[in-house]
């Protein structure tokens, strides 16, 4: 009696603690660093600084700059690089996109190209109930941590019908974290042949896209498995990966 | 001390030269006298520059005089493997082999540890230790796991429900890191080197810096000093909440599994206020740090800081009480004090069974020196005890965080860090969440990185998960397996 006296007190005590998303969006700190703004009219001529200082060549100089996420770590050595501040982090958490190529920020006016949602016949089978399975490929750890994070109280992942489970065969997808090193290549393509037709493939975070700092000749999920859906970070903010799946899944046309 | 080893501290640099290269007997002697004595192998590797032999090197930890000893010897192509008298050297023999194709003879269990060559099969294509009998049944799991976690291989013998041996095959998670460490440009290497284990972001990077840090003899601020060690201990916050969470949610307590869940994001919150990123990303750098901590942010982080403490004691308090938890806790995954000298293990585990190892007061680093977090220890060395513990270190480090917080050192926050001198060698140690944390950087003759090599403390402490299943009902392995929490990048590097 006592202890089911104290799970109602504490549970009193902690409060509901759900985040009003996608209702309205969180405040991130000032210095979190989301999706980078460029402005390429400020580079002096012949300047490459911020392409050198790049840990993944994430950046390409070619008549302005081609920033791209999917190499991206989103570490400060291009903006601490650039005098002229050409690239700097805004706190924009939307990073998702559908293809490799909508990954890249061109020069300053690139508009921002936010993932589009599933055909119509997709978005009927998985739109309201989506089930995943998650394949640690060589990843830190740092991604797939992101993830779990998305099982909490906070984001609280489950009220949206999406759901990591324990088996391929249970699965409509799986969502790739890691490099893919060379020996896990073998369990990856298992597993994704274990998921019944018609599947997803979601990359999340930088390794997964590119190779991240591991980046070697084909490093990253693309060049094993055709990709869905592209979720940019190292790692990704939650949210930045919940984004990316509710616009995948059509739920959060506009904004 | 004897002559036969260089003395050292931690995080300081001396010629390589200087070494000590002995016979093979005396060397191998000199680590069991040690051992005996009361020290540990904190790193032990090989170097081969160019195409010279291939030199052994071990760095042993003498905890109660606070200093290293450093080693080396020349073996040839084979050697007597120090493991029948010394169990805690078994993985650092089987990685040497590997790497450099030498042979610890007589060593019990040689088979490769990572399987890094494309020549080679793949980690789970091998031989396992098998016991073969009319009730015996063999249970192999991995390297896809249920649930968001890193592959590995564990192949389990048992009679009925209790496990008679477990062997965790790793290696899936092998990039190179160690090799991309040497040959990388600065920034790469740095993000290298925060990617070792990505919930130890902070210890890796740290240990990584103060490595260049020693080796060009570049000096940190005290102000620096002091951002990190706050770091540090929010990094060790946030996973030892959530080390408590995840160990709620595998005896299916849910509440305290919620509320946990909930409280580490608290930590990685002020992570993410203090460097951008929730895992502290791009805060450590050579020379220093890249954010400062405002007194703005100084006055939020401690009142948020202690909210969370008082979170905490409620979540723990709720869990630590509630009879289903205790029974599930208590006598399960035990490892006795002597198999935790024996095996060498580090950190919470280690502090777990009644043995006082702890970086932060054993070799103090940074702001480590002046201001001292009193060791956590308790006995049992069962999956209560390892709870208990994390549950002790949440509180100290949260003392230790609100002091220094509110009494941050004035200054700058970087120093330029110099290139690094040729013909040196560094070692680093850092008390990481998970445990010791050890970097040890040689470079050439212009100060290039000839070696560089990594040791997270999973790569002690596999062996107690191994050893904690022993005559425990398999059902009980994730509540184990979570109860040490270790990081599988960390030891396939």
């Amino acid at each position: 009696m006592i202890n089911l006296w104290n799970v109602l007190k504490a549970r009193m005590r902690q409060g509901h603690r759900t985040s009003a998303y996608p209702a309205s969006i969180p405040a991130f700190p000032e210095r979190f660093r989301g999706r980078p703004a460029i402005d390429d009219t400020k580079c002096p001529t012949d300047c490459d600084a911020c392409e050198k200082s790049c840990p993944t060549q994430a950046i390409k100089i070619d008549r302005g700059i081609h920033l791209d996420l999917g190499r991206c770590l989103f570490c400060t050595e291009c903006v601490d690089s650039c005098p002229e501040g050409a690239i700097r982090y805004t706190t924009d958490h939307r990073l998702a996109a559908r293809t490799r190529e909508a990954l890249v920020i061109s020069g300053k006016s690139a508009e921002t190209r936010l993932a589009e949602a599933l055909d119509k016949k997709m978005r009927s089978l998985f739109g309201r109930s989506l089930k995943l399975r998650q394949v640690a490929a060589g990843d830190c750890s740092g991604c797939a941590l992101e993830l779990q994070a998305l099982n909490n109280v906070v984001f609280d992942l489950g009220r949206f019908g999406v759901q990591f489970v324990a088996s391929p065969r249970h699965a409509d997808g799986i969502l790739v974290t890691g490099p893919v090193t060379r020996n896990m290549t073998l369990a990856l393509q298992k597993t994704y042949e274990a998921v019944p037709e018609p599947k997803l493939v979601i990359a999340v975070g930088a390794c997964a896209i590119s190779g991240g700092p591991f980046r070697g000749g084909d490093s990253g999920v693309g060049g094993i498995l055709p990709v869905d859906l592209y979720i940019p970070g190292c790692p990704p903010h939650p949210l930045t990966i919940l984004d990316g799946l509710l616009r995948l899944l059509g739920k959060l046309d506009g904004a | 001390m004897t002559m036969d080893a260089l003395t050292a501290r931690n995080g300081e640099s001396f010629r390589t030269v200087d070494v000590p290269r002995l016979p093979a007997d005396r060397f191998r002697r000199e680590i069991l006298d040690s051992v005996a004595r009361g020290l540990r192998i904190s790193t032990y590797f090989g170097f081969r520059p160019g195409a010279a032999n291939t030199r052994l090197l071990c760095v042993l930890a003498d905890d109660s005089e606070k200093t290293l000893s450093v080693l080396s010897c020349e073996p040839g192509g084979r050697f007597e493997s120090l493991t029948p008298d010394c169990p805690q050297a078994h993985l650092f023999e089987r990685e040497i082999a590997e790497q450099f194709g030498i042979v610890p003879e007589g060593h019990p269990w040689m088979k490769p540890v990572r399987y890094p060559d494309a020549r080679d099969s793949i980690p789970g294509d091998t031989a396992f230790f098998s016991a073969e009998g009319e009730e015996l049944h063999e249970v192999a799991v991995g390297p896809v796991h249920a649930g968001i976690i890193e592959p590995g291989h564990f192949r389990f013998q048992c009679r009925g429900e209790d496990v008679l041996h477990l062997e965790i095959q790793l290696g899936y998670q092998h990039r190179g890191a160690e090799t991309l460490l040497e040959s990388s440009p600065a920034p790469r290497a740095m993000a290298v080197a925060e990617s070792i284990a990505g919930d130890t972001a902070i210890g890796h990077a740290l240990a990584y810096c103060a490595v260049h840090e020693s080796l060009s003899s570049g000096a940190v601020p005290p102000r620096a000093e002091a951002i990190r060690a706050v770091a540090l201990e929010l990094e060790r916050l946030a996973n030892h909440v959530g080390d408590l969470g995840a160990l709620c949610g595998d005896v299916g307590f849910l509440p305290s599994a919620a509320y946990f869940g909930r409280l580490r994001g608290e930590f990685l919150n002020l992570l993410m206020d203090l460097s951008g990123n929730r895992n502290g990303r791009s805060l450590i750098r050579p020379g220093g740090v890249r954010f400062d901590l405002t007194a703005d942010m100084a006055g939020d982080f401690s009142e948020r800081i202690g909210r969370a403490e008082r979170d905490i004691a409620s979540a723990a308090d709720l869990m630590f009480e509630t009879p289903s938890v205790q029974a599930r806790f208590e006598g399960t995954g035990r490892i006795s004090e002597r198999a935790c000298r024996d095996l060498g293990l580090v950190g919470p585990t280690a502090r777990a069974c009644g043995v006082p190892r702890d970086v932060r007061s054993d070799h103090p680093h940074g702001a480590y020196r002046s201001a001292r977090i009193p060791v956590s220890t308790i006995e049992g060395g069962d999956v209560y005890a390892r709870a208990m513990l994390k549950h002790l270190e949440i509180a100290r480090s949260i003392s230790f965080l609100l002091s220094q917080i509110q009494d941050l050192p004035a200054g700058t926050l970087k120093q330029p860090c110099a290139a690094a001198r040729p013909g040196r060698m560094a070692v680093s140690l850092v008390e990481g969440w998970r445990g010791e944390i050890a970097h040890a950087g040689i470079t050439g003759e212009s100060g290039e990185i000839l070696r560089y090599k990594v040791k997270d403390p999973s790569f002690h402490n596999w062996t107690a998960l191994a050893m904690a299943l022993r005559d425990t009902p398999i059902s009980d392995f994730p509540l184990c397996n979570k109860s040490f929490n270790l990081s599988y990048a960390g030891h396939d590097l």
